[in-house]
Order: structure tokens, then C-alpha cells, then sequence
């Protein structure tokens, strides 16, 4: 589990997000979370899982290969996921001025971790 | 958690009798399942001679697999068991467009947006079949049909702001149903896939629009895909309708959505142009 934490720590570690989560893509649970306070992780992953659920479909009835980031950006904030590994995605949870760029990066290095 | 499906195929199989079958094809036309979904439209419809939804959901079935006879049929019982039924004069309406004939639309829209004087969408489209009809003239004709026929992408580039995108693989803009009120998306194999990607649409824009309030973000602005092989980015330009923009994956995504902010804009002023 040191391998979760590390990858966990590495997305949170960047300015403005708020949270970072394994997620199990086929029912929304939370496997493993770090989230600050006042983020509820069940709704959190529960609404990322589905949105990206939907978002393949959608990719993919456009003739489109598997999604490797699905971003949702709203008024106050993001939401990313990226596949890492068998029926999992990494969540973050970002504030609206947050460093998007490096987010995505890390969280698809840290995908690339975990998956490994 | 489970998968949706399963467990509402599971609560129809302990209750038959449940109406429960409605969102079981909702939810199979939704991940592009037409074949489930006719099955079970078509139980629901033997089951249910008289309910006017289910009569609805085999409509919707069938349009999504271009049966445009058969829905339309399907949409008349609708009206028959359930006079002014919204849904069922949109999809009329939106089936005598792609036939081609805007005046046989109009009384569907009229009472349509009887039902719903707020649908955006519906004003717009009423408003120019009126104007089309009125002048008989050729060309106006044509552009009423294009307010909520499907719309060759070459007639949304020639709009004012969409010149940027001229090389874009498509556009398309939906009502708040998933219907089509404009643009053509092409799957990168040539074939349109427009129906498709507008089936799954009007799910996105309600989930983003659900999980951005849970969140306590705010509203929602916009959702992007980004595959190896393309992006695709979805964003509601008016409170009644859902753009997607489909580009090449070499499109980097910080560009994509400022492409998508002069797409909403443009939307808007070619809905107003409408207007």
C-alpha cells in the first residue's frame, strides 16, 4: 500500500488541489483517498466514476479509443480522472485557480504507477 | 454500488408488473444498447397498450435506429393516449425535418412549446418554420429547417466565430432531450455518428450539471474527454442546450477550450439570429 500513499501524496503535493482518490470505476467506491477537509470522498468518487462512465460511452459512440482524462471544470473548481490500472481511476479534486497542467501530469504519472 | 442496469433488470425481474422497464430502457439506450433497450421498450409496450410512456420510450428507440417510420407511428399512439405529450411532438417534429418538411413540423413545435413556453429551443425553431412559411421563399425555407434539422457543419462555419473552426472533425448542438438542433459529427471512420453521440449527450450534461452541485462547485462550464485519438468537449451555451466539440487529439486541450468559448458564443448568436 506504500506504492497508494506515495501516488496519493504526489497529486495532493500540487498548489490548489484538494484532494486525490482511488476509485473503483465499476461502482464508484472509494479504495483509497487523501482529501482535505469539508470533500465528501463517497459523493466524490461516486459522481466521478459515473461522469467518466458516461464520458467513455459518449467518446466512444463518437468512434473514439478509451478516454485517458476526463475533466469536468466548473465555477469553483475540477474535477480530473485518469484510468489507473483494472476498474480503477484516480480523482482529484482541484480548486479553480489550481495549477491544472502539473495536476494532469502528475496525476497520469501517478496512474502510471499504481497501474505498474 | 452496482451497475444500474443490472439492478433494474433485477427489480423487473422480482416485479414484472413495475414500471420500472421505463428507466431500464432509458438507461440501455443510454450506453448504446439499442437492441436491449427495443426489447424492453417493446415488453413495456405489450405489457402497457395504453401508457403513454411506454409508447414514448419505443419511439425513442426506435429514432435511434434511424426506424424513422416506426417511431414516428409510435409517437402518434403517444398522442393519441396522451394529447400535447412534449416529447412526442419534439420527436415528431424533429422527424418531419429530417424528412424535409418543415410545415409538416410546425403544428408538432406549436404544440410543443405550448406544453413548454420556455423551452428555448422549441421558440426558435416555431419562430423560424413561422417566418419560413410565411415568405415561401426557397431560401428561408431552408434556413428553417436548419433551426433544428440536423445542420451540415459548413453551415455553422460560415457563421460569425465559427471561422476558426474550419478544420474541425464537428460540431453539434442538442436540446435538453438529446434531440439535434444543429451540426453533423463524423466518427473518425467517416460514418455520422450524430444520433449516437446525442443519446449519450443528454446524459453527460446531467451528470456534470448533478455531481458539479453536489461538490459545491457551482455550474457547471464545461467536460472534456481526451482520448488518443481525439478530444471531445461538451458545454451547455444556453440553459436549454448542449454543444460538443469533437477535435484531433493534436488540438492541445488549453486551446480546445478557448475554441469551446468562441463555439458557445457563436451558438448563442446563431440561436438569436434564429430568434
Amino acid at each position: 500500500m506504500r506504492n497508494l500513499g506515495e501516488a496519493l501524496e504526489r497529486v495532493t503535493r500540487v498548489a490548489g488541489i484538494r484532494g486525490a482518490m482511488l476509485v473503483s470505476e465499476s461502482d464508484g467506491l472509494v479504495v483509497a483517498e487523501a482529501l482535505a477537509e469539508g470533500l465528501d470522498g463517497a459523493a466524490v468518487a461516486a459522481l466521478a466514476a459515473s461522469l467518466t462512465l458516461r464520458l467513455r460511452r459518449t467518446a466512444t459512440s463518437a468512434g473514439l479509443a478509451v478516454p485517458h482524462v476526463v475533466q469536468l471544470r466548473a465555477e469553483r473548481g475540477t474535477v480530473l480522472s485518469v484510468p489507473a490500472g483494472d476498474d480503477l481511476l484516480l480523482v482529484a479534486v482541484a480548486e479553480r485557480d489550481a495549477n491544472l497542467g502539473l495536476a494532469r501530469l502528475e496525476l497520469r504519472q501517478a496512474a502510471a504507477q499504481l497501474g505498474s | 454500488m452496482t451497475d444500474p442496469i443490472r439492478e433494474l433488470t433485477a427489480q423487473l425481474a422480482s416485479d414484472p408488473q413495475s414500471l420500472v422497464f421505463l428507466e431500464l430502457g432509458e438507461a440501455l439506450r443510454n450506453r448504446g444498447q439499442p437492441a436491449a433497450a427495443y426489447k424492453v421498450a417493446r415488453m413495456g409496450v405489450n405489457r402497457y397498450p395504453e401508457l403513454a410512456a411506454s409508447h414514448d420510450l419505443l419511439a425513442r428507440v426506435l429514432a435511434d435506429q434511424g426506424d424513422r417510420h416506426a417511431a414516428a407511428e409510435a409517437w402518434r399512439r403517444v398522442l393519441e393516449l396522451s394529447p400535447g405529450h412534449i416529447g412526442a411532438n419534439k420527436g415528431l417534429a424533429f422527424l418531419a425535418f429530417r424528412a424535409g418538411d418543415p410545415e409538416g413540423a410546425l403544428p408538432f413545435l406549436e404544440s410543443a412549446l405550448g406544453a413548454a413556453p420556455g423551452d428555448e429551443g422549441l421558440a426558435i425553431a416555431v419562430q423560424r418554420v413561422r417566418t419560413a412559411l410565411d415568405g415561401a421563399a426557397a431560401r428561408a425555407a431552408t434556413a428553417a429547417a436548419t433551426a433544428i434539422a440536423p445542420l451540415a457543419p459548413s453551415a455553422l462555419r460560415g457563421a460569425e466565430g465559427f471561422e476558426p473552426f474550419e478544420d474541425a472533425r464537428g460540431v453539434v448542438l442538442l436540446d435538453t432531450q438529446g434531440l439535434r438542433l444543429a451540426g453533423t459529427l463524423d466518427a473518425p471512420d467517416g460514418s455520422d455518428v450524430s444520433d449516437a453521440v446525442a443519446a449519450h449527450l443528454q446524459g453527460v450534461s446531467r451528470e456534470a450539471s448533478r455531481a458539479a452541485r453536489l461538490l459545491d462547485l457551482g455550474a457547471w462550464e464545461n467536460v472534456t474527454a481526451e482520448s488518443p485519438d481525439g478530444h471531445l468537449l461538451v458545454l451547455p451555451p444556453t440553459q436549454s442546450t448542449v454543444l460538443l466539440l469533437l477535435r484531433d487529439a493534436r488540438v492541445p486541450v488549453g486551446r480546445l477550450g478557448l475554441i469551446a468559448e468562441q463555439a458557445a458564443r457563436a451558438a448563442r448568436r446563431w440561436l438569436e439570429r434564429l430568434a
